[in-house]
């Protein structure tokens, strides 16, 4: 089959590739319909991720057709269509049944790597490096599917792949940062980032009872999606002081929740965008923190920050004084997709979102290196890129 | 866990609280620093489950310890980990009592033979591609809480260890430890087998737990030997 390998930063290539098999009683094949590029994918395509290994099959956010079942799939049959958790839980152990299935304790061949890291291992994740499982990625002709029964979602036939695919990855991870901001009558939102994950978390706060929804970004075009998507008002940071401005915004009191939404590449300004820069380019840093510190001056006393942009590694410069002084409450992590998913559907299903809205590009599987490129560089006013084998 | 041990140290001086004191250390991670600092992992086991056949082994053990530090080769290997698995003590406890169970999650073991409740053959993969076996007698068996095993005088490696198996709070499971020695032979085999676990020994064993955990709670272990992947 055909897939997408990746060989280095920058550096991706479509190559002819043995078919996935079966290799254990709880797997599914999929024969894959529709891909598409998440912008985590663009911290591996950029070298960021440790773990990586010339070869590797990427991609995390697909749908498509179950081709074959292992002997102990039990919900799933051949021909079923379904969306799948880019996240991979067993289901069994105590995370998944609390639904916190991104830190899954059993579905991760190498969670020993993040033992040294991180303390614990998490979930294995779909092409997300070997730390995170190994487990061979989506932008392929066909996957194979761990534990199938639990990750799958099926869907209806009838209606285009663009308006179910997000359900996969970027819909449950806007849905998760603003569920995790517990967001009270009244509440003040404020989203970092308007790429698709940071327009489904603004539409997820309005569904969740936000009062208003303000989209930060630098982007004239993504700012533009925030408006006609989201409903969202917005910040052009480069153009005027977010913090300060939001201020104005929330009468003198600061966002009530703010979401990070971008993660270890934001771009800063100034100083201390050019330090963080610098430190991970010479790997002093793994990460950017730049949105996570601004956030942390922004927010309101007693505020909510929800995390949902990739941190992975070590940040630097962090205002813990204000965090600490200011009563801040931290959520973040991995998205726990299986939680939302049949929720998200409904909401689809229902029409309350056309999650379609965010895709401005489609290319074949082929041209993948180019999906990455326009993505990466916000070329030509890419919000989304659907890729199809 | 000092108040389990201390509780226990406290108790009357008859034979049987001396089993029960073992019982109480282990209970805790301090009977690590206790048993394995100072005596062998095998004595601290025989002590507690007493009497018999094993009392025998105990005094052999004696002798070999001196023969190994007259010639300098004591050189044991000690491990002791922990995992919470979500099931019940009675499951785990049943599916590890078949030690023939135990190659499935443990790389090291090629086969494991049960003859009768107390007797059993193990076969390990040792490095450079050799094996090396032994018999290995269940030293003492609390049903659904704790196993310990010795092997028979004789063996390629001499070892022992115990499992021990404790509801977890709240529903979280049951905590699962063990704790392994092993006492690699002289020579040059000696040497290759001292790496039976590898480099890191604890970090062998947290795997093969974490692989157990896996299979008692999932029904599988993940893999992702055997996938595609790109060559240039
Ligand atoms: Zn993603
Ligand atoms: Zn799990």
């Amino acid at each position: 089959m055909k897939a997408v390998c990746w060989h280095g930063a920058n550096d991706v290539r479509v190559e002819t590739v043995p078919d996935p098999k079966i290799l254990n009683p709880r797997d599914a094949i999929l024969k894959i319909t529709s891909a598409t590029i998440c912008g985590s994918d663009l911290h591996i395509y950029d070298g960021y991720i440790p773990t990586m290994q010339p070869g590797d099959i990427i991609g995390h956010e697909f749908m498509g057709e179950i081709v074959d079942v292992g002997s102990e799939v039990k919900q799933l049959q051949k021909g079923d269509r379904v969306v799948v958790s880019s996240i991979i839980g067993c289901g069994q152990c105590h995370f998944c049944q609390h639904q916190m299935w991104s830190l899954c304790d059993n579905s991760n061949p190498n969670a020993w790597m993040q033992d040294k890291l991180y303390g614990f291992g998490t979930s294995g994740i779909f092409g997300y490096s070997h730390a995170f499982g190994g487990y061979a990625g989506a932008f392929a002709e066909y996957v194979r599917v761990p534990f199938a029964d639990f990750g799958a979602v099926k869907v209806p036939e009838g209606i285009p792949d663009e308006k179910l695919l997000p359900i996969s990855d970027a819909f449950p991870t806007g849905y998760m940062g603003a569920d995790m901001c517990d967001i009270q009558p009244g509440d003040i939102v404020a989203v970092w980032g308007c790429g698709p994950v940071g327009l489904f978390a603004m539409r997820s706060a309005y569904m969740l009872g936000a009062e208003r929804v303000i989209g930060i970004d630098r982007v004239p075009e993504r700012l533009q999606m925030a408006r006609d998507f989201a409903k969202a008002e917005t910040i052009n940071y480069e153009e005027i002081d977010a913090g300060e401005t939001l201020k104005e915004m929330t009468g003198g009191r600061g966002p009530d929740a703010c979401i990070d939404a971008v993660g270890m590449e934001a771009h800063g300004t100034g100083l201390g965008g050019l330090y963080d820069e610098a430190k991970q380019a010479v790997r002093l840093e793994t990460d950017r923190p730049h949105v996570l510190r601004q956030m942390m001056v922004a927010c309101r006393k007693g505020g909510t920050l929800s995390i949902m942009g990739v941190y992975g590694g070590f940040v630097d410069k962090i205002p813990m004084g204000a965090a600490f002084n200011k009563g801040l409450t931290f959520k973040m992590g991995q998205m726990f997709g299986q939680k939302y998913m049949p929720r998200l559907l409904g909401y689809v299903l229902e029409g309350e979102i056309d999650p379609s809205q965010v895709f401005t590009h489609r290319f074949p599987l082929e041209e993948a290196k180019q999906g990455f490129e326009i993505f990466k560089h916000k070329k030509d006013n890419c919000i989304k890129v659907l890729l199809k084998p | 866990m000092a108040s389990t041990s201390g509780e226990g140290l406290s108790s009357s001086q008859s034979e049987a609280s001396e089993a029960e004191r073992w019982a109480s250390l282990i209970g805790g991670s301090a009977m690590v620093l206790m048993g394995l600092r100072q005596r062998s992992l095998r004595g601290v086991l025989m002590a507690l489950a007493g009497g018999g056949l094993i009392y025998q082994g105990a005094t052999k053990q004696s002798t070999i310890q001196q023969a190994q530090e007259a010639i300098g080769m004591n050189q044991a290997i000690k491990v002791e980990k922990t995992v919470t698995i979500n099931k019940s003590a009675d499951e785990l406890y049943r599916f590890w009592h078949n030690f023939e169970n135990l190659p499935r999650f443990m790389k090291h073991l090629k086969n494991v033979k049960v003859y009768d409740d107390k007797k059993s053959h193990w076969i390990a993969n040792a490095p450079l591609g050799q094996s090396v076996e032994w018999d290995a007698y269940i030293l003492e068996d609390r049903e659904n809480e704790f196993i310990s095993w010795a092997s028979a005088e004789g063996a390629d490696v001499d070892n022992s260890g115990f499992v021990r198996f404790t509801k977890a709070p709240g529903n979280r499971g049951t905590e699962v430890k063990v704790v392994m020695e092993y006492n690699p032979p002289g020579g040059a085999l000696g040497a290759a087998i001292a790496k039976l676990f590898g480099e890191e020994p604890e970090q062998q064993i947290g795997d093969e737990l974490r692989r157990f955990k896996m299979l008692m709670e999932a029904g599988e272990i993940a893999t992702t030997q055997g996938q595609p992947k790109g060559n240039g």
